[in-house]
Parts: C-alpha cells; structure tokens; sequence
C-alpha cells in the first residue's frame, strides 16, 4: 500500500472524497448566504433555522402525508420558500433602510424563536427519516465504499449551485437581479417591480436552504438544532469567498470541506477549528474575501 | 373619599400575600429541590423536561403534604456549560435557599458543581452524569451518583462484546470529561481481557455532526469493533452514518452510551441489534410499568429511561431520609443528610432494592439490552429485548479502586 505524509494513499483519497461532500453541503447553504447578502444587503442569520425546516417539512411529509423523498425535494423547498417569502414580507422588509447590524440580530432573533417553537414540540433528540431505498448501499470506488446516497448527495449540490450561478449570471433575470442590487431606483424607472424581485430572492435563497435540509435529512440527526453546526462553519465559508460573491461561495464550500475532512486525519480535535483558522488568514491578506470585489 | 387605583391594588396584593404569610409562619421550613439539566440541547429528551415531571411524581407518591412536608422544585437550562451551572448553583444556594441539587447531565458540568456543593454543605444527587470520577478522583460526602456510571458502561456492554469474540477495537470519542473517560474506562476492561486498541479518533464536541471521517478511519483500522464514547444526538448521527457507509458489516458498533430516548430517535430500522445498557427500562416489571404508566400522561412524546428513573428514585429515597431525619435537621448539613440516606435501605418501583456505597455509588443492577427488529416490536416504545443482568454488587467498579479521599477519615 503507498503512503502519502504516512497516511496510506487509499485513506487519503477517501478522506477528500468526504471532504467534498461535506463541502457540498457547505456550498448550497453559502450560496443561499451569499445570493440574500447580495441583493437584500441582510445577513440572515436565520439560514441554519430555515435549513432545518427544510429537513422537518420532509419529516413531516412523509409522516403526515405519506410523501416520499423524491417529491419531498421539490415539495419541502417550495414550502419553506413561501413561508421565507412571508417572513421577508411581513418582517425583514421593515429593516432595509437600517444599518446591517439590525438585519443580523433580527434574523438571529427569529433563528432562535423558531427553534424554540421546533423544539417545543419535538425534542432534541431527533425524528428518524430513512435513505430512499433506490439509494440505499453501498459502491466500491477502489480506494473506499462509498455510500450511494453521498454520492447522490453531491451530485445534486452540485448541478443545484451550477443552475443557480447561471440563472444569476447569465440569464436575463439573473441580470435584472444584479442590477436592482447595483442601483435599485434606475431599475424600478425601467418599470421593474423591485420589491418583487428582491421578495423573490430572498424566497429563493430560503429554498435552497431548505433543499440542504432535504438532503441532510436521512445522514444527520433531524434535530432543531442541526443548523446550528452548519450555520457558524457556513458563515465563515461566505467571509472566506467574499460576501455577496456566488462563485466564491461555491468553491470555498467544496474547498473548505476538503480542508476540514484532511484536518480530521491528521489532527481531529482541530477540525472544528480549522475553517477559522483559514478565514482569520484570508481576512488578514485579502479583507474582500478570495472573490469578493473591492468596495 | 376618593380611592386612587394605585392605593386599590396595593390594597388588594397586600390582602393577597397575608394568607402566604401566615401558612409560611405555621408550617415547618421549606425544602427545596432544584433540578439543574439541558434544557434545549442535545441532552434535553435524555435528561430535560421529562426528569422534572419524575422528580416531581416522586412528590405525588411519597405524599408530601400528607406527611407534612413542604416541598418545592424548581428548575434551570444549564445548557451543558460548567461555567454557567457552576453560577446557577451558587444563586441558588445563596439566594434561593436550595437544598437538593438533581440530576445535572454532562460531565464536565457535573464535575465542576460537585465543588460548589461541597463548600456550601448541601445534597447533591446525580443522575445524568456518567463519568466514574464523580465517585472516584472528585468523590465528595455530599454526593451520591444514582443511577449509572461510565465504568458500569463499559463494563457491561464493552464485557459482553469482549465475550462474544471482540477483542481488537476503535473508538469514537467525543472529546470532554465524559467520552475520555469512558474511553479510558473501556480500554482498561478490553486489555485486562486480552484484547487491543487498534486506534481512536477525538472528535471536538460540541458541534460535530459529520463522522464519515472518522468511521473510515475505523474501517481503515481492520479492528473488530467501533466504540462510540459519546452520547444524545452524536451517537445518533454516528450509528446513522456507520450504517450508511456499511461499517455495520465488518464491525460491530458498541454504543457505549445509549438510552432508550436515543434508539426511539433512530428508529428500530436502523438501530436493530444494538447492544447497550442502561438500568432502567419501562418494560421490566409490573413495578417499572406501573411507574411508566403514571408519568406518561404528563410526558407522553418522550417515555422515561434510565436518567429519568434515576431522578425519580432519587428524590423519592431523600424525602423518606428528610423525613425521618425532620426538614429542619435536613437542611442543616448536607453530609448529615447524606450519610443518613446511606444507611436507610434504598427501594422503589424502578430500580427495586438497591445500596448506596460509602463513597456516593449507588448500586443499581446493570441490564444489557438487545434492540429489537421492527418486526419484533408490538407496540409503542417495545424496543429492548434483555440479553443479561449484572448485579448491582458487581456491575460498579470496586470501592478500593476509585481512590476516593474522603473514606475512612470520616
């Protein structure tokens, strides 16, 4: 067997491989991060909430309904999406002409009542949701078994955050989108609904949270507080890349879950830290993030 | 005249507060029992809410007022930090006059409360907490560790998987007071049996959730068995992921901390043929089920385990020892208290009879449990299937091999 830094080379290959799949799921909660950041200038503190009502509304369709996965992925987005369009209606819109401090602590604010109320009614210790059995099992890649469902895991971030990037990068929504963030007024004088846009984006970034919970929720614990151990990691991934910036958060998320997965081979305790470490480093060389644009 | 409403409500309360006032005057002093948990963690269905509604129940059977006790139980979130506890704690004892500390999970938090108990001359009855400190190195006069320990863990579930052919392991530690010590405790039964460590990996806690790494890291490791030292939502998602990436397969997984809240969490599909001990289960005996059949209605969602249990048990065997020793005396010194309920015979309808050791151990029975397959369970909650029973005698580890200072000066 052939060692690399005297680990052997199959452990090696296997640690990236889970360290990009981690990485994915870093990726689409930084998108969304980085997509409500940019347009609505909010820092939503909520995602790790929103994230983890994405994983009980397909708890709770399957339970209540008897919807399975598949549909739930469609079904469990759309659903927190509307109720992310109420909460941006109702609440966050008040905010918009105050400093971005009190974005944060509202979001953070409502972050905690909701799960509080999750909580509430369900406990901490978790619901039991199981791996569709089309993906139940395992593949030999030569180097490990890797589980189908991870598999499938990345595989859907992965096209989930391309499509993403070039609807707002290439299309002509995606270019009404970055213009009513660049200068909202000229915008609406062209005859754009720019309240809409900005409601329906920050929808959309909430489905894409909910998207990951759906994904999460047959490999982690459906908990309230699942979010919260994504939610810190997320945050630093969107510093790292440079707020507001789509790309940046997309391959800081896959890179930065690499980094971490290598950290839990060579000196596990530090794996928690690790993203920090990289993010106190980035900030001192680059303050704009690794794509950020300079202010 | 004219009555200004401030003087009419000033009136009124003050009217309110006389009839407290005298009851307060008449009766004897109050004793206070505060119930210090996670209360919105991943340890808050393991211990939380439901170990208040038994402490509680406990008060209902015993017949306080009956017997002319005032009780009181109050509660506070210590949300798993040693620092926070550790200023709860002092209020309490300073300001609101407590007099029995229960239950208090989390290691590190239980470890650091027991000094603070000490000081302040109160009852401390842990049931929560796991780590075998608690009456070894930390051993304390004012405290009593009911219901469970790490070396009985290891003990008994690590014993049987040595038995059954396990002899090379991996462990998954969580990386505080509790999972060290677990690990330590477990490492030290496998190689007394022969067996070997093949490596282990300390995770941070709090905040993992993902532990692919880890668990290839085990596979890697060719050993026979992956020891999860850790507990609540980490063992949950650690026995998810070893199923996911098939480790099920190769290894056999020894929960070494798993509670009947937990495997209702995962579910019987992917929890089936678990070993794990605890020594309380709902479905023992007529006297289990009847003590479940009185609390579930006021915690329906979430049955008791064995912390549960060990709270209700606890606070039962104090109020027979205040009591018999009468509140006033109680409240005075908690050595007293403590050494007084060493001598009075422990039994309840959950543990049955049981000792409390010189050195705080209380000796409840250890039962190894299978977990069922979905098809063998016929109702809600008929999870375990029992494989073996240690007596309390022997389940914990020796009194002359916890070096607990404080035994023999007395």
């Amino acid at each position: 067997m052939f060692m690399i830094l005297g680990i052997p080379g199959p452990l090696l290959f296997g640690q990236l491989l889970l360290g990009l799949i981690n990485g994915a799921f870093y990726a689409m909660l930084s998108m969304g991060l980085a997509i409500i950041f940019g347009m609505l200038n909010i820092i939503n503190f909520a995602h790790g909430a929103l994230f983890m009502m994405g994983a009980f509304a397909s708890w709770m369709l399957l339970q209540y309904a008897g919807i399975g996965y598949f549909p739930s992925l469609i079904i469990a987005p759309l659903i927190i999406g509307v109720f992310g369009v109420l909460l941006e209606r109702t609440i966050i819109s008040r905010l918009y002409h105050l400093d971005h401090l009190y974005g944060l602590l509202l979001t953070f604010g409502l972050a905690l009542v909701i799960q509080g109320l999750f909580r509430n009614y369900y406990g901490s210790s978790g619901l039991p949701y199981r791996i569709p059995d089309v993906l139940q099992g395992a593949t030999d890649v030569g180097f490990m078994f890797l589980p189908n469902y991870r598999a499938w895991v990345v595989l859907a971030a992965m096209v989930v955050c391309v499509a993403t990037w070039a609807i707002i990068e290439k299309t002509p929504l995606g270019a009404t989108l970055r213009a009513a963030t660049e200068n909202a007024p000229l915008v609406q004088a062209f005859g754009v609904n720019v309240p809409r846009v900005i409601t329906l984006t920050y929808g959309g970034g909430v489905a894409l949270a909910a998207f990951a919970g759906v994904l999460a929720a047959p490999i982690y614990s459906v908990n309230p507080n699942m979010g919260d151990n994504f939610i810190n990691t997320v945050f630093a991934v969107v510093v790292i890349g440079g707020m507001g910036s789509i790309m940046g958060s997309i391959v800081t998320g896959f890179a930065l879950g690499v980094i971490e997965g290598l950290t839990k081979v060579f000196y596990p305790q530090a794996s928690a830290t690790v993203v920090f470490v990289v993010m106190v480093i980035v900030l001192l060389t680059l303050p704009h993030g690794l794509f950020g644009r300079r202010a | 005249m004219s009555i200004s409403r401030r003087t009419l409500l000033g009136a009124a309360s003050a009217a309110a507060a006389l009839p407290l006032a005298r009851a307060r005057a008449q009766g004897t002093p109050t004793i206070k029992i505060g119930v210090l948990n996670d209360m919105s963690g991943p340890y808050m269905n393991t211990g939380g809410p439901t170990s208040i509604v038994c402490c509680k129940q406990a008060l209902e059977d015993f017949g306080v007022s009956g017997k002319g006790l005032n009780v009181e139980v109050i509660n506070a979130d210590h949300q798993n930090k040693p620092d926070l506890a550790v200023s709860i704690a002092r209020q309490w004892f300073d300001r609101d006059g407590v007099d029995m500390l229960l239950d208090v999970p989390t290691s590190s938090v239980a470890l650091a409360v027991q000094s603070v108990v000490r000081e302040k001359n109160k009852v401390y009855l842990n049931s929560g907490a796991a780590s075998s400190d608690l009456t070894g190195k930390a051993c304390s006069p004012n405290f009593v560790h009911w219901t469970y320990d790490t070396y009985m863990l290891a003990k008994s579930t690590g014993g049987a998987m040595v038995k059954a052919g396990g002899d090379s392991w991996y462990f998954l530690t969580a990386d505080y007071a509790f999972g060290k010590q677990l690990q330590a405790d477990t490492t030290a039964l496998v190689q007394a049996a022969g067996g070997k460590v093949a490596g282990s990996s300390a995770y941070p806690f709090p905040g993992t959730t993902d532990f692919s790494s880890f668990l290839v890291q085990a596979q890697s490791s060719r050993a026979k068995v992956l020891g999860l030292c850790n507990a609540g939502a980490d063992t949950v998602n650690s026995i998810k992921q070893a199923r996911e990436f098939g480790i099920n397969q190769t290894m056999k997984v020894a929960a070494l901390l798993m509670f009947v809240t937990d495997v209702h969490a995962l579910g019987l599909d992917v929890a089936q043929g678990l070993n794990l001990t605890e020594s309380f289960y709902w479905d023992l005996n007529d006297r289990t089920r009847a003590f479940t059949d009185r609390v579930k209605p006021k915690t329906a969602n979430n049955w008791p385990n064995m912390v549960h249990a060990g709270c209700y048990s606890a606070t039962l065997h104090y109020l027979k020892t205040v009591a018999d020793m009468g509140p006033a005396q109680a409240k005075k010194s908690g050595v007293e208290t403590v050494a007084r309920m060493k001598r009075i015979p422990v039994e309840d309808d959950c543990f049955g009879k049981t000792t409390i050791r010189e050195d705080g151990r209380n000796l409840t029975p250890a039962f190894l449990f299978e977990v069922k397959k979905p098809s063998e369970s016929k109702g809600p909650w008929d999870y375990f299937k029992q494989v073996a029973m240690t007596p309390g005698d022997q389940a914990y580890r020796p009194l002359s091999e916890g070096h607990c200072e404080f035994i023999g000066k007395a």
